[in-house]
């Protein structure tokens, strides 16, 4: 049945008129409100949401930028030297490679799977390049010996490459994780730090744009 | 006599931890200053709090940095200069920072004024509520009305 209006309908609509709003709408606090106390609800309800726009920009900022993307303070600064007990025997001092180009590799057996998919580029870089100047140079970061012979040997690995057993080297450079790559140029300075596995492309670019500069 | 032994062995802490004697160094100065450093291997945690063999290295690394004759301004220094601001874990009011360290001041201190305005407002609101709004005759009579027939 559809409503049909009573007259005590009417009636109540009516008395409710007749009575005016009490309460103006958003101005319910304290009851009996004047105009002025209206204005700061009003203006409260854009200022919330417009308050949180700046939080919600920060956020957006935040979630854009990747927390392990540290810049380097380094790249530009000339490499700190170090001298590393070579796996094969012998030590390799980095004073001892000024005029060739550089790239240090900061590696480790556990790390899976990046330090496993780079290993053939740096070999096989190492093999292309080792006649021209260039210098690959892996620093083993928190690891013990047998998987570390064990990861050499997997890969066939034969530039040098030597643990960093009390993690001075890797402070030095400011690792931290693995894989990272820097890339030194024939000065001794850093020229570009490489987080993550390289890949032939990454390799060839930089050692390509190294070599053409001072030669 | 006994009473200067006493305390000689009160102050025997005081002496030996104001002046540790040259050479050793201070495992406490060395906790503060891996306290204030980020474990770079980890997420949240400083280099003091870390069991990882990062931080292990690190505390390494300070230990022999004091020991060559660093202050631990020279080595937060080092590590600044290797790692960046990042290592850090509080950065330092300088610069953009500087927001960090006063923006929280600044919203307590904002509420703290929006709550001072809003309950002045609202107790004056309740002081002038008694006022009474005058109710037109038409509707005087109509609740009149009302109420006796609400009686019958």
């Amino acid at each position: 049945m559809p409503a049909q209006r009573t007259p005590t309908d009417v009636d109540s609509d009516a008395f409710e008129r007749g009575l005016g709003p009490r309460n103006p709408p958003g101005g319910g606090l304290g009851g009996g409100a004047k105009p002025p106390s209206e204005g700061i609800w009003r203006r409260g309800k854009w200022a919330i949401p417009l308050s949180i726009i700046p939080l919600l920009v920060l956020l957006a900022y935040g979630f854009w930028t990747d927390p392990r993307a540290i810049p380097s303070p380094l790249v530009g600064k000339p490499a700190a030297p170090f001298s590393v007990a070579l796996f094969d025997g012998g030590r390799l001092h980095l004073g001892d490679l000024k005029g060739k180009v550089v790239v240090l590799n900061f590696w480790a057996s556990w790390c899976y799977p990046a330090c496993y998919e780079e290993a053939p580029v740096l070999e096989r870089g190492w093999q292309t390049w080792k006649d021209r100047d260039v210098v690959v140079v892996g620093v083993d970061i928190q690891d013990t010996e047998e998987p570390a012979r064990k990861f050499l040997k997997q890969f066939s690995i034969t530039f040098p490459n030597g643990p960093d057993p009390t993690g001075k080297i890797s402070v030095d450079y400011g690792v931290y994780g693995v894989p990272e790559t820097f890339f030194i140029d024939r000065a001794g300075r850093i020229r570009k730090k490489h987080v993550g596995a390289v890949t032939d492309d990454v390799f060839m670019r930089e050692v390509a744009r190294l070599l053409k500069e001072g030669s | 006599m006994r009473r200067a032994a006493l305390a000689l062995a009160l102050l025997l802490p005081v002496l030996a931890w104001g002046a540790p004697p040259p050479g050793a160094v201070n495992e406490e100065t060395v906790r503060q200053i891996a306290a204030q450093l980020r474990c770079v291997v980890c997420q949240n945690l400083s280099v003091a709090d870390s069991p990882s063999e990062m931080a292990n290295q690190m505390r390494g690394i300070i230990r022999e940095r004091l020991q060559g004759g660093d202050t631990p301004d020279q080595v937060m220094a080092y590590f600044v200069e290797k790692y960046g601001e990042w290592i850090l874990l509080s950065p330092r009011p300088r610069g953009f920072n500087l927001l960090v360290w006063t923006l929280p001041f600044a919203g307590i201190g904002g509420g703290l004024l929006v709550i001072l305005m809003l309950t002045r407002r609202w107790s004056r609101r309740t002081r002038e509520r008694p006022v009474a709004e005058p109710v037109d005759p038409a509707t005087r009579e109509r609740i009149r009305r009302e109420m006796t027939e609400l009686g019958q």
